[in-house]
This record gives structure tokens, sequence and C-alpha cells, in this order.
């Protein structure tokens, strides 16, 4: 039997940006094609102005700060951005919503603190934030999952409704919206209903709210796929999720009544999404490795802390932005000792 | 030039300016700049603050020992806020409300001890005078400006509540500039005000680069331009 065998040095293979950022998108098309299935056309819509945007702003700010144009463009970055913002949004969020925040994303948090590579805070995540405090009630009209709805907008309708904000006659924004999974448990908690009473509401499945949770699972499949190519690393999405299912069945144990299942936690909002795909930023999360368990741990419990306790039914963004803010802390502690000198604080 | 009152006016308004250049009393810029009115208001308490200490430090600039000088500036400044507060609150009474800690806050603003110690200590009274005036103004520019736009992009109007400053007889100056507008909460928010402010230097260097370019292409041919032009 024959083996090939090379002379040193041995190399991996090097990563271009334009190749990490497309495995990511395809990471995300089984969660993205499950989203459009629940929520119908106008995540479809939403993504394609998304990206629309994301690629003639990102063009715009690369002519204006004398970049090459073609070179950056074709490295997907900005579309990985408007991609990850867009799925964040509701389905049925008008156009310039989404324009805002895509040219928010790339102008003011990517492009003015340097470009790629240079920003100290998740692009998305930073122009998802403007859109939550600026515009609350769009942001927080979401459709109800498929199987939930008592109607469903076909394409020409979900395109009038993304573009005019007007819906077909004889069908009001009430018929085809629905609070949120984390919306309604905070709200129905706030009642002072114990979970029981809360869960035989038709809009829970079997640990989150239906559709909701499968979305998380095709999500995870995508995620894990990053994992097995080695795009991401597993310390981040593990810690997060692993510290957001402790906190959470430390207190659902105490109290089962006022606490939803730790399953809940993990397989409601953007927590999965969030800690495959927005806390691996390569750019703006920590690098060391006992720095990024660091990172992602405080992500899983300022995440748990905001939903719980704060005032969104969400927090993933909120929590992305605070710990993309203590990265350079957290890389100067947790610097590796490298051979032969002693490590820090000796 | 740098001495005569035009080159003292200058600095204070542009090349000096406290809000853009010198980024003195950063924090009533920010927190109150979210209307106009509000910036307005504050910015010329601000500048009369400026031109009273200016011209009083000045003054008493020969008197006052060097060892002693900052805490007699700073009872100085004190006690002219402290007037312009209570005739605020009697004449301006809402506004004063609105304005609120930011009024007697104007005593902590750095560009007011700033221009009593690098300028009216060392000058006579009628450059004082124009230097505190010129820095007060330019203050107030950047606060009006700032204002406008937040004002602008955040509920669509501009000098909303006019009446506050100018009486009732002001109550319909406000400008909706846009109709059925949304509002872009941001703006109104204090990230507004900082990527605002941010935006402003941005727009002040541009500018000023634009200057030096345009001198440096004038300055080249002088010698062959016609003498009798």
């Amino acid at each position: 039997m024959h083996f090939n065998t090379l002379t040193s040095p041995h190399l991996a293979p090097t990563s271009s940006v334009a190749g990490v950022m497309r495995q990511v998108i395809y990471a995300l098309v089984p969660g993205t094609v499950a989203m459009i299935w629940y929520f119908g056309w106008g995540v479809l819509i939403n993504l394609v102005i998304g990206v629309t945007v994301a690629l003639v702003t990102e063009a715009i700010m690369l002519y204006l700060r004398k970049r090459p144009i073609a070179l950056f463009l074709s490295d997907f970055s900005a579309v990985v951005t408007a991609w990850l913002l867009v799925l964040a949004l509701p389905p049925l969020a008008p156009w310039w919503l989404i324009t805002i925040g895509v040219a928010f994303s790339l102008v003011i948090a990517k492009h003015l603190y340097g470009g790629l590579g240079y920003n100290p805070f998740n692009p998305a995540m930073a122009g998802y934030v403007v859109l939550l405090i600026s515009f609350p009630v769009e942001m927080t009209t979401w459709l109800a999952p498929r199987m939930l709805a008592e109607t469903q907008l076909g394409f020409l309708e979900t395109l009038t409704a993304v573009f005019t904000g007007q819906l077909p006659a004889g069908i009001s924004w009430d018929a085809i919206t629905a609070a949120t999974p984390l919306d309604s448990m905070r709200t129905q908690l706030g009642l002072n209903q114990t979970i029981d009473e809360i869960r035989t509401s038709p809009l829970w499945g079997d640990f989150g709210g239906k559709g909701w949770e499968w979305i998380g699972n095709w999500f995870l499949l995508g995620g894990l796929w990053l994992l097995y190519k080695r795009v991401i690393n597993w310390r981040i999405p593990v810690s997060m999720l692993t510290a957001l299912f402790i906190i959470a069945s430390v207190l659902y144990l105490s109290d089962p009544d006022t606490h939803p299942l730790p399953a809940f936690h993990i397989f409601s909002g953007g927590a999965i999404l969030g800690a495959f795909f927005i806390a691996t930023d390569p750019v703006s999360a920590s690098t060391t490795p006992f720095g990024r368990i660091i990172y992602g741990a405080s992500i899983g419990l300022l995440v748990f802390i905001i939903r719980t306790w704060g005032g969104y039914p969400d927090g993933v963004a909120f929590a992305v932005l605070l710990m993309n803010m203590a990265v350079p802390a957290i890389d100067h502690f947790t610097k590796p000792r490298s051979f032969g000198h002693k490590s820090y604080g000796d | 030039m740098k001495n005569s009152y035009t080159g003292i006016a200058l600095e204070g308004l542009w090349h000096n300016n406290p809000g853009l250049v010198q980024l003195l009393g950063l924090c009533p810029l920010l927190a109150v700049s979210a209307t106009v009115i509000n910036g307005l208001g504050l910015g010329l308490a601000t500048t009369l603050t400026l031109v009273v200490s200016n011209i009083t430090v000045s003054l008493i600039r020969n008197w006052v020992r060097p060892e002693v000088r900052i805490p007699v500036f700073v009872l100085v400044i004190a006690s002219i806020v402290t007037g312009i507060e209570l005739a605020m609150n009697a004449y301006f009474h809402e506004l004063y409300n609105i304005l609120g800690i930011f009024i007697p806050l104007i005593v902590t603003n750095c560009a007011i001890i700033g221009r009593a110690e690098a300028f009216a200590s060392k000058n006579t009274v009628d450059r004082a005078f124009i230097d505190g005036l010129a820095m007060g103004l330019g203050f107030t520019l950047v606060l009006v400006l700032l204002g406008a736009t937040r004002e602008l992009l955040g509920s669509g109007t501009l000098l909303s509540q006019a009446h506050l400053m100018f009486g009732e007889a002001a109550r319909n100056m406000t400008l909706t500039v846009i109709d059925d507008y949304r509002g872009f909460l941001l703006a109104i928010l204090p990230p507004g005000a900082f990527i605002g402010l941010g935006m402003l230097l941005a727009i002040k260097n541009i500018i000023d680069k634009q200057l030096t370019k345009r001198a440096a292409t004038i300055n080249i041919p002088t010698d062959t331009l016609p003498t009798s032009a």
C-alpha cells in the first residue's frame, strides 16, 4: 500500500475571510428556511432587502474610505452582518426599518471603527439594539407561526405589507400577529399565573413556543456543522448555553411555579442563534481559550438576568454587546502562558 | 492677528471652539442638547456666565495672589451662576425646570474656569470680554446645532416649546419639518448625543481640511496675480 508522504512544514489550509463567511452563510440556511416555513415570505423579502442594502452601504463606505471595493465586497462579511440582523427582525418589518438597521450596523458600528477586524462591537447586534430602542412598536409586531395563525399572507400580500405597511382588506394586524413565547411568558408571569397555567395555552409546544423551538433546532444543526468544520470554537457556545441552563435549572428547581423549564430558555428567542452565530463573531469575541469560557458564560448569565428581571423579553443582543465591552479586559487577564515565560501575575 | 478682536472672536467661534475643539463642558453639552430650545437656553446662560466671569477675573487679576487664584475664580464663577440661576427661576421658570441641575452645574463647566485661568487672568478687560462672548457663543452654536439635529431626527420638529424661551407669542414658532414622522428615538436618547457630537467633530475637521487645502492652492500663485485686482 502506498502512502503519500509530504515533507514538512505541515501547514493547515489557510482559511480566508470569504471562505469562513461563506461557511457561516451555509450554516444559516437550514434555520432561515425553517423561519420562512413558519413565518412566511416576509423573512425572505426582508433578507433580500437587507442584503441589498448591506452591499450598497458597504460599497459606498469602501469608496469613501478609498478601499478596494470589489475585494471587500466579495468577502461576504457585510452579507453575514445583514443576514444575522434580519433574522432577529419581525417577519413583516417595514423596509425602512431594515434599511436603517443595516446601514447603522455597517456605517457606524463597523466602518467608523475601522472596518472589518476593528469593530469592538458586533455590528449586527448594534444595529438590532438601535432598532429595538428606537422603534419599539415595529420591533415587537411578531407574526404567529403558521400552525397558530388564522390566515397566512401570500407572497404579493407580504410584499405590499413590507413596502407600504398595508394589509390586504379584511385582515387586521391582530389576526396575524402574536406575542413571542418569551414575551407571553413574561406577561403571564407578571399577572401572577403559574407556569402550569401558562403552559395550557395552545401557544406552547414541547419545551418552547410552537414553531419557535424547531427554528432553534435548525439553527443548532447549522451551528454544529460550523463546530465540525472548525469555523467556530466550541468554548463560547457551550459555555454560554451551559451557563444559561445551569442558572435556569437552579431557579426552576427552587421554584417551578414561577420559573419556566431550563429547556424553555435554551429553545426560545435568540439563545441558540446567539450562541453559535453571534457570540462567536471572530472580531468582537474573546480570543483566549479561558477568556472564551468567561465570555460565553457571562453572556449566558446576562441573557437569563435580562430575560427574568430586566426590561426586555429577550436579552441576547444586550448581553453580547455588554460582554463585547469587557473583551479587552478578559483577553488581557487570560493571556495564555507562553512556553518558558512565567504566567500572568507571578 | 491672534491678538486682535477679530482674532480672539474667531478663536472662540471656530479655531478653538469649546465644544468642538477643546471638548470642554461635554456633560451639559451632551445632556441638554435634545432640543433647540434647551440648547439655546443653556448656551445663553453659559455665555452670560462666561462674559461676566471673564470681566470680573480680568478686573481683579492684579490683586489675586497666584497661590489662591483657582479658589477665588471658582468663588467668582459660583456667585455669578447663583445670580443667573435665581434670575432664570424668576423669569424663565419652565425652562429652568427642564434644564434642572444643569444650570447650577454651569459652575463646574470646565470651559468657564478654563477661560478665566488661560485668558482673562492674563489679559485686559476689553479683550477678556470679547473672549468670553466668543467662547460662549461658540459653545451655544454647538449646543443649538446638536439640539437641532437631534430634535429633527428624533421627533421631526424644530424649535418645539419655543414659548419657554420667547414667551407665549412664540408658541406657534414650532416648525414641523417632517409630517407624520415616527420619531427616531435613538437621536433623543443619550447615544444620539454622543454620535451626533462625533459627527459634528468630523464635519468640522472636513471643513478645516478643505480650508487649508484651498489656502495652499491660493498661496502658491500669489505673485502671478495681477496687482491691480
